[in-house]
């Protein structure tokens, strides 16, 4: 198979100095912003909140709240470290590269974004910055623009994470109805209510869909390893400590209102299970090492997903545990990978070999983070997956099922850690298109560090589960948990099972080639989810083109019965089903004026739809518009009559400078004469309805409130005698400014019409 | 078109049907008229000039071109919106100012709603104008 190296490390060599500079730059403020929460971390261990609110819609509850609690705390020291490393680690990776000012840009807005999403405390302006994480991203992963699998991946990871973000969209604002609240902290409390409310099941399947998608859960898992496109420090920072895991955020945040029934904890069991499994599975027959990381991600969000569904404290803690240890190793791992590729040009494993001796302190950061990876002692992953055992048994649904999934899907990962840290350093020296030499220092350095924490907080996991792990637990449980972490716990079930674990995942290991083509050949039976999501994305467009072809066939005849026929449908329904349309008893106020206008009206249009010539039509369509001018004026409105008579105008004046130039109206007639009945009925009903609906309007009594305070404000406050144009330059402006950028906006476009038309004309 | 007839009474016609679109412009507040009614009125006064001289002559007469003179007028509008913005007031509140006002005499009325009206009336003048010049360009 052949793996599509990543085009911006090649073209990366060259010139350096600037670009350390611009990564110490943008490193700095995530630098001092995960000063800023370390700062704050005593506060939260106490069990305090801090938030801090402005209003901004406070008409619809919507407000920009923001809160720091345990949960909280854990994601935003994650998303501003890790950033931190990464944004110095891409100044190196990417050094020279002529879109860097673009790409830091990119990377600092996502981070933003990352860390509102997670500091939120209402609703809206968490999907807010759910919704910029989402555009930041594409435009991450699209980054190298010019590739087409690129372009393909950033349109995939949007289309599928923002399709989820609308059904988030969607249960947000029932949660909001439901819970009668859009604070986070407020619908926290209100669990027996909701639980009991009618709208549970679909507030919970539609937040679990937008959770799924963003974290990349069976089925929309396919997107994450596509998105391998992005630079390989996106990938490090994006697809592995950050987005992918607010899917995950979201879930424990919703823990406290939505968590503990049924349907949630078999639904993130189920789902968590199978993607755990598969991501792990599918991971050890990936070639490119990003490919293989990105599937073992793909696993620990199963894993992260399967265990927030359970309602015991310590599967919880579990979840936590791993999502820390996970962003440190995988980080780590990702940059790891991405050194190998910037230094010898490929990341396809049967390439690499015999790198420790070249690139040191890389194998060395590799190695650590893969012991944690695959869970060896005394690494932080061995204590994480302790704990996911103990946890595991404690699950509620079907312990075994869950812990079986969980020692399956950790088994793959054990031969997926050997595979990634081994294969490329140890074993025989392989020839790479780049002789591989040491990587500079601002490269190695952040895996180096992500992956010794990884053992430091292994060999003292206290501060972990006392600073972390706990606030987090009880921020989401909402009530105070301890939370004990440690190397030794005895021999019991759980070292049975990591014993277990470490023995199948070498077997694993040792027999996988032929795995890997029974792996193979399984999936060959079953479309993927690729090719499915192309078929999709290819019927969408068949469905589209057909539908424009169909209503925007070009004629405006055409155009103008769709618009006709569709108001006759929607409107006479409504009003035949839900109208009283009653005869109102005019006969006092006829006078013979009005009488007389009506007919001349009446007399015109008939006309108007029976012209031999073009002349005649216009001049009897002129008649009909003076006509109901003269109305205007007859029932005291003299600014609509004018408009009314200015418009008429401006229309003959157009029509009659192009009069000569317009194809002869006998052959108009002609070619209209077969739709003609058509036509002629759909006028009639057209017309029918609208007095339908106007006898309908006025059988009701008149409400005169509004009427009443425009006539009695216009002067005192509008200074203004000419009640229309106040309520238009004054009361209602806003409206009119609206209207007039619309007007312009049409003209503009009926411009780029004309000037296209005949730009079209001279070419030919 | 090239009638001695159209060319010798637009010129006069053209003059006035501007200078009364001013007129209704500056009228509105009180009587029938206002921005958009003006800004009508100037149109039609510059499409007969287009159809008796040609769209390139309206084109010059006017100077600007209609869609900068569309965008000058809702520029205008929304500065005139955001001008209560120093009061501290919702846009597009009205802000008036009775020039040389005595206690017999409200003085010139000024305002941000009269400068809010010109902005509409430039912007439909340009509309309109953009959209009548372009159809005379095409034959």
């Amino acid at each position: 198979m052949m793996v599509p190296s990543s085009t911006d490390a090649h073209n990366a060599h060259g010139g350096s100095g600037k670009g350390a500079l611009v990564g110490i730059l943008a490193a700095a403020p995530l630098a001092v912003a995960t000063a800023f929460f370390a700062l704050q971390l005593p506060a939260v261990i106490d069990g305090e909140t801090l938030r801090i609110s402005a209003e901004w819609v406070s008409s619809l509850n919507v407000n920009l709240s923001f809160r720091l609690d345990g949960l909280s705390m854990v994601f935003a020291l994650l998303i501003s470290a890790i950033g931190a490393v990464v944004a110095l680690y891409s100044s190196a990776y990417l050094a020279g590269h002529s879109q860097l000012g673009r790409y830091y840009l990119y990377l600092l807005s996502f981070t933003a974004a990352m860390l509102g999403l997670v500091l939120s405390d209402n609703l809206i302006t968490l999907f807010v910055f759910w919704e910029l994480t989402t555009i930041t991203s594409y435009l991450l992963v699209g980054f190298n623009h010019e590739s087409s699998a690129a372009r393909r991946a950033a349109l995939q990871a949007l289309l599928i994470t923002g399709g989820g973000g609308l059904a988030l969209l969607a249960g947000i604002v029932l949660l909001g109805i439901a819970a009668g609240s859009l604070e986070l902290s407020e619908i926290a409390t209100k669990r027996d209510l909701l639980h009991n409310h009618a709208l549970y099941l679909p507030i919970l399947a539609l937040c679990l869909l937008g959770a799924f998608t963003k974290s990349a859960q069976v089925p929309f898992h396919f997107w994450l390893p596509n998105a391998m496109a992005a630079p390989t420090p996106i990938s490090a920072f994006l697809h592995s400590a950050t987005m992918v895991k607010a899917g995950v955020y979201l879930l424990a945040r919703l823990y406290p209102a939505l968590g503990g029934t049924d349907a949630w904890l078999w639904s993130l069991s189920i789902f968590g299970a199978a993607t755990a499994v598969l991501g792990g599975v599918l991971a050890i027959r990936q070639t490119d090492l990003k490919k293989l990381l990105a599937y073992t991600t793909v696993m620990a969000l199963g894993t992260l997903v399967m265990f927030l569904g359970s309602q015991a404290t310590v599967a919880i803690a579990a979840a936590m545990t791993f999502l820390i240890v996970h962003s440190l190793y995988k980080a780590s791992l990702f940059m790891v990978a991405g050194i190998i590729d910037h230094q010898t040009g490929t990341r396809d494993l049967g390439k690499l070999g015999g790198l420790a001796a070249a690139m040191p302190a890389t194998a060395l950061a590799a190695a650590m983070a893969a012991f944690s990876m695959g869970g060896f002692p005394p690494f932080l992953g061995f204590i994480g997956k302790e704990l996911k055992y103990e946890g595991a048994l404690a699950i509620a649904s079907e312990p075994w099922l869950v812990a079986a999934a969980a020692v399956f899907a950790n088994a793959f990962v054990v031969a997926a850690a050997i595979i990634a840290a081994v294969h490329p350093f140890l074993r025989k020296r392989k020839t790479t298109p780049i002789a591989p030499r040491e990587a500079p220092l601002t490269m190695w350095i952040g895996p180096l560090v992500l992956a010794a924490l990884g053992l430091a907080f292994g060999v003292a996991p206290g501060p972990i589960g006392e600073f972390f792990v706990d606030t987090a637990v009880s921020a989401i449980t909402a009530r105070p948990e301890t939370i004990k972490l440690s190397l030794w716990h005895g021999i019991n079930v759980p070292l049975l099972l990591s014993v277990l674990t470490f023995a199948l995942g070498v077997a694993i290991y040792l027999s996988r080639r032929p795995l890997i083509a029974a792996i193979g050949w399984m999936g060959a039976q079953v479309p993927s989810s690729d090719v499915i999501w192309d078929r999709l994305i290819d019927e969408l467009k068949a469905l589209a083109a057909a539908q424009t072809n169909f209503l925007q066939s070009g004629q405006l005849t055409s155009y103008l019965r769709v618009t006709v026929a569709v108001l006759v449908g929607v409107v006479g329904g409504t009003v035949l089903l839900k109208g009283t349309v009653q005869v109102p008893e005019f006969v006092d106020d006829l006078n013979l004026a009005g009488i007389a206008v009506v007919a001349v009206i009446a007399a015109a249009a008939v006309t108007a739809a029976i012209a031999q010539t073009r002349l005649t039509g216009l001049c009897a369509l002129g008649v009909v518009g003076v006509g109901v001018a003269l109305i205007f004026v007859m029932m005291g409105a003299p600014d609509l009559a004018i408009t009314q008579l200015l418009v008429d105008t401006l229309g003959v004046v157009l029509v009659v400078g192009l009069v000569i130039y317009m194809p002869g109206f006998a052959d108009f007639i002609e070619k209209g004469q077969k739709t003609r009945r058509l036509d002629a009925l759909l006028g009639i009903l057209l017309g029918t309805v609208f007095s339908m609906l106007l006898l309908a309007v006025v059988s009701e009594p008149f409400n005169r409130r509004i009427s009443a305070f425009y006539e009695t404000a216009a002067f005192p406050e509008g200074h203004g005698r000419n009640i229309v144009n106040v309520i238009l330059v004054d009361f209602r402006a806003f409206d009119t400014f609206g209207e007039v950028a619309v007007i312009i906006i049409a003209a503009i476009a009926a411009y780029a019409l004309l000037v296209g038309a005949r730009a079209r004309k001279e070419r030919e | 078109m090239n009638s001695l007839i159209l060319n010798a009474a637009t010129r006069l016609l053209v003059s006035l049907i501007l200078l009364f679109s001013v007129y209704m412009l500056l009228r509105g507040h009180n009587e029938p008229g206002g921005g958009f009614i003006g800004g009508l009125i100037a149109a039609i006064g510059i499409a007969v000039y287009a159809i008796a001289f040609g769209p390139g002559a309206a084109r010059s007469v006017v100077r600007i071109d209609p869609m900068t003179l569309a965008m000058v007028g809702l520029a205008t509008a929304l500065c005139a919106g955001i001008f209560s913005f120093f009061f501290a007031d919702p846009p597009f509140t009205g802000a008036w100012w009775f020039a040389g006002a005595t206690a017999g005499s409200k003085g010139l009325p000024l305002s941000n709603v009269l400068v809010f009206d010109i902005g509409v009336y430039l912007g439909v003048i340009g509309s309109a104008l953009t959209l009548v010049i372009a159809l005379e360009e095409e034959t």
